[in-house]
């Protein structure tokens, strides 16, 4: 950190802000202190701090005062600058708090923070404790959300939809053995069942696709500049996700025998549970399924308290999968 | 930490430190080095690097002029920087996000806070909201059943009442009775939990609403102990101790999908898009359920004990489709003939 930029920059801000006309560099240059002295050192430097003020959100507008001015001149308008007005109630305050510890340690914490400095800045305190004795929370003491991004895929992706821009990455799909180049138009981030998608365009495809950022393999890189892509009208990321990753309707009904005592998990959300009178110690569990390969998976997984009776298929499926073990 | 502060980041600390005092009118040093997270002296000097700005033209004049003293932080003048600069888009989108998210938490009766604050946020944020929800970050909560669980388990925490609940276990497909003295409502990894002390562990315990079986607010003190500390969960949900033990497991591109879903110590790429896995726990009784499921998608390769237990559950499991091959098979509800059941 060097101190004399510093407040070379908040001089810059602080001689834009002041001023109703525009400033040339050269006035600039010699209203604010801490710029050298050679035109291109000059030159360079202004750049430089135009660009980082951009980056913090500082809106600093180009234009001329005169039609016949040749160079252009600077200004920050109070306006566009400042937060405008903002009031909460006590209850909205205390949401606010716990808001900003959502993210905790995870990607969008740093932003969380200076937002919540920037509204603290303002007048507001995000403090659950400034609730009046009468009043309660609207959420109540003990209840903590927190969203975490582990997959390094968070980042970029996220500039990548703040800022419109296509990107490419190497993707591997669920059964896949080799990972696949793809180029996406991301429409938006979605965080479902605590896995964080992306969907949107995929230029290779030409159709609407998602993926699952754990299974991004190696760096995203932009592939096209800022705002070349257009997010369709009525596109809603979080319904695209949801259908992707739904479980099939469960249309499909299997019989199985359960050794009594035993397949809590088959008998949690069985349709019907009776004593086998033809088997003792067994019962029959009669349950919805969706998927056969999905099921017949999980039924193996109880291993001999389980036996699946009908349908055949699920019941070959499941031989096999017992089989795979041995083999 | 503050040795990796910016000149920019620093910017804006100063930027946001000066309508902080003047919204405040009088503000004390230490309280304010607190809400910016930084040592008294660090705000000392952000004081007197404000103190210090200049401007040379049109005539030299000083824009701000302020005093901290006794402790007591004032702004007498500071031109036009009395209000903080807008949200960006980063920041409005971060506390969004957040509060769309906390409106899915399931077992919130009232809303409108939410409602009130998201709608101010948005008004206050413009621009940089219409990007952030054109282009959100969205939160999907499943609820799963778990409002009414949510709904008691609130209802215990402001009354400071005890649960009583039956819980599943998958791992070891067990439902279980205990009692627990609640602590916190979480959200983590997108799902609802229960934090608290369960008298029967003995310990603080994370319960995932989905796997409640049945729940009860009992009529009973809750009482978690002194020093029952709340579980850190940014570090992961499940910690492998030292006693645990490893697990090495060999996946094929099918069965890759057990690295995302378990913690791996470790995961090495073998070729043809297989994976090896090393998993640390101290029950490997899920472990065993697991490769009955993989079937020829996972193999466990150590410990022996382990490669041999679940080659025994898969030939008994077999056996008793063996045995009912020769039966008739049978329709949904209606059992045709009596099948006899090898053990």
């Amino acid at each position: 950190m060097s101190k004399r930029k510093t407040e070379r920059l908040l001089g810059l801000v602080v001689c834009l802000l002041s001023t109703r006309r525009y400033l040339t560099a050269e006035q600039i240059r010699e209203a604010v202190p801490g710029y050298p002295e050679p035109d291109d050192l000059f030159k360079r430097m202004f750049e430089r701090d135009k660009e980082d003020l951009r980056d913090l959100g500082v809106p600093l507008e180009t234009g001329v005062n005169h039609p016949f001015d040749e160079d252009p001149g600077y200004r920050i308008r109070q306006q566009a600058y400042e937060l405008p007005e903002l009031r909460l109630e006590a209850d909205e305050a205390a949401v606010l708090g716990l808001a900003a510890r959502v993210w905790q340690r995870a990607e969008l914490a740093g932003a969380a923070a200076g937002a919540l400095l920037k509204l603290r800045a303002a007048g507001i305190e995000a403090d659950p404790k400034t609730l009046g004795d009468d009043e309660r929370s609207p959420v109540p003491q003990g209840i903590e959300p927190h969203l975490g991004t582990p997959e390094p895929a968070f980042g970029p992706l996220w500039e990548a939809v703040r800022d419109r821009r296509p990107v490419t990455f190497s993707y591997r799909a669920a059964g896949r053995s080799d990972p696949q180049r793809r180029e996406l138009e991301p429409w938006g981030v979605v965080n479902r069942h605590g896995r964080w998608y992306v969907a949107g365009w995929d230029r290779g495809r030409n159709a609407t696709r998602v993926f699952r950022l754990s299974r991004i393999a190696g760096p995203v890189k932009f592939c096209g500049p800022a705002g070349r892509v257009t997010v369709p009208d009525g596109a809603d990321v979080r319904e695209i996700v949801r259908d992707w990753d739904s479980a099939p309707a469960q249309e499909h009904t299997a019989l199985l025998r359960v050794r009594t005592g035993a397949g809590v998990g088959l008998r949690r959300h069985a349709v019907s549970v009776q004593a086998d009178d033809s088997a003792e110690g067994w019962d029959l569990v009669t349950t919805r399924f969706g998927d056969v390969s999905w099921f017949a998976d999980f039924a193996a997984s109880f291993g001999s308290d389980a036996v699946v009776l009908d349908p055949p298929d699920l019941r070959e499926a499941v031989i096999r999968r017992l089989k795979g073990v041995l083999a | 930490m503050t040795a990796l502060v910016t000149s920019t980041e620093r910017l804006q600390r100063l930027l946001a430190l000066v309508p902080y005092v003047m919204s405040r009118k009088v503000v004390g040093l230490a309280e304010t080095a607190v809400a910016f997270g930084v040592s008294e002296r660090e705000l000392v000097d952000d004081l007197n690097l404000l103190w210090c700005v200049e401007l040379r033209a049109p005539d030299p004049y000083c824009p701000i002029d302020l005093s901290y003293e006794g402790g007591e932080i004032v702004v007498s003048q500071a031109e036009s920087m009395g209000r903080p600069l807008r949200l960006a888009v980063d920041e409005a989108s971060a506390l969004l996000v957040a509060l769309r998210m906390l409106a899915e938490v399931p077992g919130l009766e009232d809303r409108s806070a939410l409602s009130r604050l998201i709608a101010k946020l948005e008004a206050a944020a413009g621009e940089a909201a219409s990007v952030s929800a054109q282009v959100a970050v969205q939160v999907d909560i499943p609820h799963d059943g778990a409002e009414g669980y949510a709904a008691q388990i609130r209802t215990a925490l402001s009354a400071g009442r005890r649960l009583h609940m039956r819980y599943y276990v998958p791992g070891r497909d067990e439902a279980t009775e205990r009692d627990v003295d609640p602590m916190r409502l979480l959200v983590v990894e997108g799902r609802p939990y229960l934090e608290g002390w369960c008298l029967r562990a003995e310990g603080v315990r994370l319960f995932r609403l989905d796997r409640v079986l049945s729940l009860d607010v009992l009529d009973v003190p809750s009482a978690p102990p002194a020093g029952a500390q709340p579980v850190d969960v940014d570090q992961g949900l499940f910690r492998p101790s030292p006693g645990d033990v490893p697990v090495v497991l060999e996946l094929s591109a099918d069965g890759r999908w057990v690295a995302e879903y378990y913690p791996c110590e470790s995961v090495t790429d073998l070729e043809d898009g297989r994976l090896r896995v090393v998993l640390r726990t101290p029950d490997t009784g899920w472990v065993r359920r697991l490769a009955l499921r993989l079937g020829e998608d996972g193999r466990v390769i150590a410990p022996a004990s382990l490669v041999t237990e679940v080659r025994e559950a898969a030939t008994a499991a077999l056996a008793n489709y063996v045995v009912l091959s020769s039966a008739t098979r049978s329709v949904p509800g209606v059992m045709r003939a009596p099948c006899r059941l090898g053990r």
